[in-house]
Order: C-alpha cells, then sequence, then structure tokens
C-alpha cells in the first residue's frame, strides 16, 4: 500500500479531489474554495471604496452599487470567512485530537460540495440578470420588493450552502465527542478544538432558523405565500427576529474558532502553557451560550419596546465580561514568555487592540438608548469590521501561515509574511477606524455616494487609500504563496520547532491515516511532555495493527449537483415551462444518489499491518 | 466487532444499534439532528403562533371554523399507535428476530400511510369547502407549511422504512444493518413527539380560539 506516494497525472489528481473523503484534502478544498471567495468578496470591496472615494462618484450606478455591497457582506461571511474556518477545523482538530479522520467523512465531502455549489449559484447571478439587492441581511419587506431573480438567487443558494455547514457541524461534535486518542478528556482538549466544538453546536441550533426564514423567503417570492406580506395577514418583523436568532450566533460561529487559532499562537510563541486553559474553556461556553439570548440588540430601533430592548442591552453587555477573560488569559499567557514574533504571532498580537477596539463600540451598541444614535450608520461599519477583519480575518491570516506548513508541508516565506501583516494591519486601521467618527457625524450605511461640503470627504478618501493598502497586502500573500509553493522545500514533523499539540507530533503533511498507532496523551499540550521528557514521539497507546478506511466517493458531489440543478428549476419555473421538468431532474438526482448510498453497501478497506510495518522500514514514519 | 460478521440469538449483543465505532457515530449524530430538527419545527411553531388567524378579510376561516376533533384525533391515535409498533420492532432487532421486525415495521408503514392518506384529505378538505389555502393568507401559509413540513417527514420516514426493508430483506441483521433500522425508527418516534405538539398547538388550542 505505498501506492499512494506515487506521482500521479493531473485527472487522476482532480478525480481524487472530486471524490475525496480524507478530512485533510477536504480542508485544502475549503481553503481553496474559500481563498477565492475570499478574493472576490475583496475585489467587491474595492469597488466599494472606490465609488466612496470622492463625493457625487459614478464609478457604479446606485443599483449595481446596492448588488455589489450586499455580494459582498454575503460572499465574505457565508462562502470566505466560514469555509475557511472550516478548513482549518478540518486539517487541524481530528490531528488535535488524535483521530484517523472525522466521524463522517463521507458527510464531511457532501458538506463541502454543497458550500460550493451553493456559492457558485448565488455568484452565477451576477452573469443571469443581476444579483441580490436587499443588503446581507435581506431584510423582508425590501426584498419581497427586489425585482428580477437576484433574491432568489440569495434565497436558494444560502439555503443549500447553508446544508452543507449544518451537516459539518454535525460531523464535528460527533468527531469530537466519540474519536478522541486515549487520555484525550475534554479538559485536556487544545483550545482550537473546544472553540470548534462550541462553533459546531451553535451551528446545530442557530442554522436552522436560518433554514426556515429562508424557505419562508422562497415561498413568499416564488410560491405566493404570505409570511411578510402584511397586506394578506403576514408580518415582516418575522423575517428579522429569524434572521437575527441565526445572525448574532453567527458572529459568535466566525469568532470563537478564530479565538481557538489565537490560543493556539499565543501558547506556541510564547513557548508557555496557556494561561487560565480552564477558565478559557468555560468562557467559550458561556460565551457560545450568551450568543444565543442577544440577536434583538440588532432590532434596537425596530420598535419592540423598553423592557424588551433593556434585556436585551444588558444581556449584550454581559458577553464582554467572558471576552474579557480571554483577552486578559492571553495577555497573561505571554507575561514572562520568551516571546517569537513570527508572522503568526505578530497577527495575534495585533488582534489583541483591534478586537478590543471592536468589543468597546459593541458594547457602546448595546447600551440601546444611545444606539438609536449609531444605528445604520458607519459606527456601526466600523464595529463590525473591527470584530469581524481585525478578529476573524487575522485569525484567518495567521492561521494560514500557522498551518500552512501542516497542510502542505512547505513554510511560507517570512519576510513576505511580515511584509503582508505589516501592510494589512495599517491598511485596516486606515479603512475603518475613521469611519466611527464618519458615522457619528451622521453619514448613513448602505449610501452609494454622498454629497460634498458636508466633512465627508477626507475620511471617505482615507478609507479608500487604507483599502487598497489591504489589497496589496493581499497580493503579497499570494505572491508568497506561489514563490513557495514553487520552491517547495519540504519541512519536518514540527516546522516552528515549539508546537505543542498533537498535530505537530506528524510529518507534515501526515499521511492519509494519520496516525499509524494512536497516541497516547499524558496531559495538556501532549507533544510538548513528550518533548519535555525527551522523547522524539508520542508514546503509541496501540500495537500496530490493520486500519480501517472509508473509500472514496463521488456520491456527495452528485448529490450536491443535483440539488443546484433543481434550484435553478425552482427559480425559473414561474417564467418558463421548462423550469418543474429540470425541478424534477435535480431532485431525481439528489434522492437517486441518496438511494444508491444507502442501498450499495461500502464497507471501506483495510490497510494491512504488514504494509504499515513496510513502510516504516522504507523510513515513512508517521 | 466486525460490522458483517454473522450471529445468531446467542451472540447478538444487547446494544446493536451502538456497539461499533461507526454504530456509535451515527447514533449521536442522529441524536444531533434531531436537536437541529427540534429547533427547526420549534421556529415552525413559533411563526404559527404569530400568524395564526391573520387574515386579510372577515370573510376568511379562522382556526376555530376549520378543526374538527373527530379526525384529528384518529390521525393522532394511527400515528401513536405506528409508534409503538415500531417499538415492538426494535424489541425483535433486540432479540435477533429479523421476521418479526419486519412484520412490525411492515405494520408501522401502514399505519403511517393511513396517516398520510387522512392528512391528504384534510387539506383537500380545507381548501375546496374553507377557501382556505397556502396562498389565501398568512394564516394559511404557516398552517400548511407547519403541518406540511411535518407530513414531509412522515413521507420521508416511509420511503426510508420501505428501503430499508427492501434492501435487507434477504440478508437479515448484522451490526451494519441493526443500527441503520434502530436510526429510522428514532426518526419516527421524533415525527410522533413533533405531531404530539401539532395536535396541541395547532388543533387543540385552534378549536378553543
Ligand atoms: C463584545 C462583543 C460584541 C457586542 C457587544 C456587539 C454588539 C453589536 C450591536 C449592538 C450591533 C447592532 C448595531 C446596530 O445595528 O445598530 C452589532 C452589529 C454587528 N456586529 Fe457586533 N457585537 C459584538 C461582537 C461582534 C463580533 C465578535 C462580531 C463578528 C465576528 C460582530 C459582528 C457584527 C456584525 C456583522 C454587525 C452588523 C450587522 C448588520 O449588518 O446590521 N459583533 N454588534
Ligand atoms: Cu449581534
Amino acid at each position: 500500500m505505498s501506492t499512494y506516494a506515487q506521482k500521479k497525472g493531473v485527472g487522476a489528481v482532480i478525480w481524487d479531489y472530486l471524490t475525496t473523503v480524507d478530512h485533510k484534502k477536504i480542508a485544502i478544498l475549503y481553503l481553496i474554495a474559500g481563498g477565492f471567495f475570499f478574493l472576490l468578496g475583496g475585489l467587491e470591496a474595492m469597488f466599494i471604496r472606490i465609488q466612496l472615494a470622492i463625493p457625487n462618484n459614478n464609478f457604479v450606478s446606485a443599483g449595481l452599487y446596492n448588488e455589489i455591497l450586499t455580494m459582498h457582506g454575503t460572499t465574505m461571511i457565508f462562502l470566505a470567512a466560514m469555509p475557511l474556518l472550516f478548513a482549518f477545523m478540518n486539517a487541524v482538530m481530528p490531528l488535535q485530537i488524535g483521530a484517523r479522520d472525522v466521524a463522517f467523512p463521507f458527510l464531511n465531502s457532501l458538506g463541502f460540495w454543497l458550500f460550493f455549489f451553493g456559492g457558485i449559484f448565488l455568484n452565477l447571478s451576477w452573469f443571469l440578470g443581476g444579483a441580490p439587492d436587499a443588503g446581507w441581511t435581506s431584510y423582508a419587506s425590501l426584498s419581497l420588493a427586489s425585482e428580477g431573480h437576484g433574491i432568489d438567487f440569495y434565497a436558494l443558494g444560502l439555503q443549500i450552502a447553508g446544508f452543507g455547514t449544518l451537516i459539518g457541524g454535525i460531523n464535528f461534535l460527533v468527531t469530537i465527542i466519540n474519536m478522541r486518542a486515549p487520555g484525550m478528556t475534554y479538559m485536556r482538549m487544545p483550545l482550537f478544538t473546544w472553540s470548534t466544538f462550541v462553533a459546531s453546536a451553535l451551528i446545530l441550533f442557530a442554522f436552522p432558523p436560518l433554514t426556515i426564514g429562508v424557505f419562508f423567503l422562497t415561498f413568499d417570492r416564488m410560491f405566493g405565500a404570505n409570511f411578510f406580506d402584511h397586506t394578506m395577514g403576514g408580518n415582516t418583523i418575522i423575517w428579522e427576529h429569524l434572521f437575527w436568532i441565526f445572525g448574532h450566533p453567527e458572529v459568535y460561529i466566525l469568532i470563537l474558532p478564530s479565538f481557538g487559532i489565537f490560543s493556539e499562537i499565543f501558547a506556541t510563541f510564547s513557548r508557555k502553557r496557556l494561561f487560565g486553559y480552564s477558565s478559557m474553556v468555560f468562557a467559550t461556553v458561556l460565551i457560545g451560550f450568551l450568543g444565543f439570548m442577544v440577536w434583538a440588540h440588532h432590532m434596537f430601533t425596530t420598535g419592540l419596546g423598553p423592557i424588551a430592548n433593556a434585556i436585551f442591552a444588558v444581556a449584550t453587555m454581559a458577553i464582554a465580561v467572558p471576552t474579557g477573560i480571554k483577552i486578559f488569559n492571553w495577555i497573561f499567557t505571554m507575561w514572562g514568555g520568551s516571546i517569537k514574533f513570527t508572522t503568526p504571532m505578530l497577527y495575534a498580537v495585533a488582534f489583541i487592540p483591534s478586537f478590543v477596539m471592536g468589543g468597546v463600540t459593541g458594547v457602546m451598541l448595546g447600551a440601546a438608548a444611545a444606539d438609536y444614535q449609531y444605528h445604520d450608520t458607519y459606527f456601526v461599519v466600523a464595529h463590525f469590521h473591527y470584530v469581524i477583519v481585525g478578529g476573524v480575518v487575522f485569525a484567518l491570516l495567521a492561521g494560514t501561515h500557522f498551518y500552512w506548513p501542516k497542510m502542505f508541508g512547505t513554510m511560507l516565506n517570512e519576510l513576505l509574511g511580515k511584509i503582508t501583516f505589516w501592510l494589512f494591519l495599517i491598511g485596516f486601521h486606515l479603512t475603518f477606524f475613521i469611519q466611527h467618527f464618519l458615522g457619528l457625524i451622521g453619514m448613513p450605511r448602505r449610501i452609494f455616494t454622498f454629497l460634498p461640503g458636508q466633512g465627508l470627504e477626507t475620511g471617505n478618501l482615507i478609507s479608500t487609500i487604507g483599502a487598497f493598502l489591504m489589497a496589496v497586502a493581499t497580493i503579497v500573500l499570494l505572491v508568497n504563496i506561489v514563490i513557495t509553493s514553487v520552491k517547495n522545500v519540504k519541512v519536518g514533523n514540527d516546522p516552528w520547532g515549539d508546537g505543542r499539540t498533537l498535530e505537530w507530533a506528524l510529518p507534515s503533511p501526515p499521511p492519509f491515516y494519520n496516525f499509524k498507532q494512536l497516541p497516547l496523551v499524558r496531559g495538556l499540550d501532549p507533544y510538548w511532555i513528550e518533548k519535555m521528557n525527551g522523547n522524539k514521539e508520542m508514546t503509541p497507546a496501540e500495537p500496530i495493527g490493520d486500519i480501517h478506511m472509508p473509500n472514496n466517493s463521488f456520491i456527495p458531489f452528485m448529490i450536491s449537483l443535483g440539488l443546484f440543478i433543481a434550484a435553478f428549476g425552482v427559480m425559473y419555473r414561474v417564467d418558463h415551462a421548462w423550469g418543474l421538468p429540470v425541478l424534477i431532474a435535480g431532485l431525481a438526482i439528489t434522492f437517486g444518489s441518496m438511494m444508491v448510498r444507502s442501498i450499495k453497501d461500502d464497507h471501506g478497506y483495510h490497510i494491512h499491518k504488514e504494509d504499515l510495518l513496510e513502510d516504516e522500514d522504507k523510513g515513512v514514519k508517521a | 466487532m466486525q460490522a458483517e460478521e454473522k450471529f445468531t440469538p446467542e451472540t447478538w449483543p444487547a446494544s446493536p444499534e451502538k456497539s461499533t465505532l461507526e454504530a456509535k457515530n451515527k447514533f449521536l449524530g442522529f441524536w444531533l439532528f434531531l436537536g437541529g430538527e427540534t429547533v427547526l419545527f420549534a421556529t415552525l411553531f413559533a411563526t404559527y403562533l404569530a400568524l395564526k388567524d391573520k387574515v386579510p378579510g372577515t370573510d376568511h376561516a379562522l382556526a376555530k371554523d376549520l378543526f374538527e376533533m373527530p379526525l384529528v384525533f384518529l390521525m393522532t391515535m394511527i400515528l401513536l399507535t405506528s409508534s409503538l409498533t415500531s417499538v415492538y420492532a426494535m424489541y425483535h432487532m433486540k432479540n435477533f428476530d429479523f421476521k418479526k421486525m419486519q412484520l412490525w415495521l411492515g405494520i408501522t408503514v401502514l399505519l403511517g400511510f393511513a396517516f398520510l392518506g387522512l392528512e391528504i384529505y384534510e387539506f383537500n378538505h380545507y381548501v375546496h369547502e374553507f377557501h382556505h389555502t397556502f396562498t389565501s393568507s398568512a394564516f394559511g401559509s404557516a398552517f400548511y407549511t407547519l403541518v406540511g413540513f411535518h407530513g414531509a417527514h412522515v413521507a420521508f420516514g416511509l420511503a426510508w422504512f420501505i428501503t430499508l426493508m427492501v434492501r435487507n430483506s434477504k440478508r437479515g441483521l448484522d451490526l451494519y444493518t441493526a443500527p441503520k433500522f434502530y436510526v429510522a425508527s428514532l426518526y419516527w418516534h421524533f415525527i410522533d413527539v413533533v405531531w404530539v405538539f401539532i395536535f396541541t398547538v395547532v388543533y387543540l388550542m385552534g378549536m378553543v380560539g
């Protein structure tokens, strides 16, 4: 079974990725697809900033501006940030808990392809009559009034991608609960695994309300239902509730894994155990819990009344407490550590003040009475970009540099990495800091242009300049990736030299079965413990034996493709006769593929002990 | 334990639904999935309560005009019984009695079809007697979506049972097939529990006014 080391043709590689159920390859798929959408969303951001660089600009029209704005937000949240986090969860979490794969490798692949086809579907709107234009929040009265099929693309695309996310969440939960290596108790799990766990639980409970909300929107727009149509007895506020019951947990689905990545980086490069590990776990769980009780802070001005507003204001501000615990723990982790300022560490250090600023404006916004002033101004735009870029995007960039060697076996260039970091950091603050003040002096959000002589020119120009710096930073990162891949200098197990958790005990990239023998975990930071005891490798918890592996499958791709086709049918059913047959054909492909999956037995295969031993003789270490 | 191993009633484990790692994963994953489904239905219930009797004019039928006790009571009894019969099926599964399991699953499926038939009759009745349709009012949209979602779950559950029964009719029970039956029966119970809530919230509370 050493065939996996052989060189393969391009076609074989593509087929391999189309059918793979290996979490490490699925991670790469998520990274590539999420990275692609990140660039797309970034391009849309640049168009927004160019349009707003000077007053009365007509780089894009008002209608097109709305489409770009909507697609920017939707793409960044659903198609870039979440999949990129999923990339790291897939790549690292199973290794961190000492598992050979996730609990449901088949569903893992299905989750990816659903996300992928959902994202492609959404973006095809650009070529098929116009993109959605009611904002990423798609408030019902506005989205019902929107003409063309833009909103339908939004609803159906998010529905398909959302199923993928839900499947991914369940998969990670089961993996973490059932597949931990011997000795890996809950309170020895690395924080990235913990935050994956909590974020997955949030996905499980937050996505169904979105699913239902989007169903209602679809029914109202395409099947004549009246959920949000007040002339027929409907109620448009229902959408706001459903969207934000999903939407606020969603921001924690994004930020908690980011916190997790930073926790790993702080401990690694301070070369010190994470300070206050148990309180970190506690804070993560508490944030996840409270995250469900604050959704109405997005609706303070909707008119829910003073009592509701007061309750949600207090709950909102309460989240600052566990978040504060985390901030102090990170600082104390660095305190007295022997710090190495690598690229990931630079992002981590810069993240603290940046994110705290976003948290402070969050508490300001959470004061319901004050929010009447801030709501729907650039102040809110500044707030959520400080948390999302200063928190999530920094973590994604840090994670890219940190885990690149584990995923691809090569190190990104540190000098270029640091150039990216500084350009991005400066560009980020230049872009968004000034937006606080633009908001406070009254610039509303979601406007396509502004007038001269109202004090908005300088701020907007500065903001646009900052955006260009971030764009340059991204280009430097791409150059770095190309150079690194071309040079292709392979690295060993622990390229940073200070790895603490199990993934660094494995080769980079790990063999497809991850662990030849499951490791014995003897405490928090198990690899660090072994290193401190003078061991080069983990102590095995089992003798070498046969390893059971799942078979590759093309069915996930087909299931997702079927839904993709069906979505076109649903949408064009209203204006073309071919809509209905296409809908039925699409569903037939999906359910047919599911039938095949359930009828055809798939027991997987075994890697035999002898082959594993043979690999060892040839020096393939695991 | 190998999943494909052959068993006798003596060697059959006590909890065949979770005696391999795959089965354990499936078992837990399915419970979590049901957690998500619970939120899904909770959302539908909340919307239904918000939109109950919200109609555009005075000539529209309201909940108290529509629902009749005998029909929904019969539907409830049928579905509850089908839950019981699926318990019998799982009892025989645990005792490694494949024939009896298939028999009780067959009865479960028949009851499920009876329920579904009555539901179709019910909807048809509302549409033709009361002009209460999916598009006639927000109340109609919310009602048909909630109850219809449940009905779609019943239909899916039936298709699932039938597929399992046909596919495994020749080879019987082992540690690969037992978890499949078990999980399907869990799903069936869940559908039943949801119906108890629909019966209470939609029908009983609807008839009260
Ligand atoms: C201490 C923590 C936080 C507090 C107190 C807080 C509070 C708030 C409030 C009150 C609003 C509504 C403002 C308005 O519309 O008038 C808001 C908006 C927003 N927040 Fe936060 N937030 C916090 C953390 C986060 C995090 C961690 C993220 C994402 C990773 C985030 C993302 C957003 C987004 C995307 C919006 C804008 C939504 C829209 O389009 O209207 N927030 N936040
Ligand atoms: Cu929020």
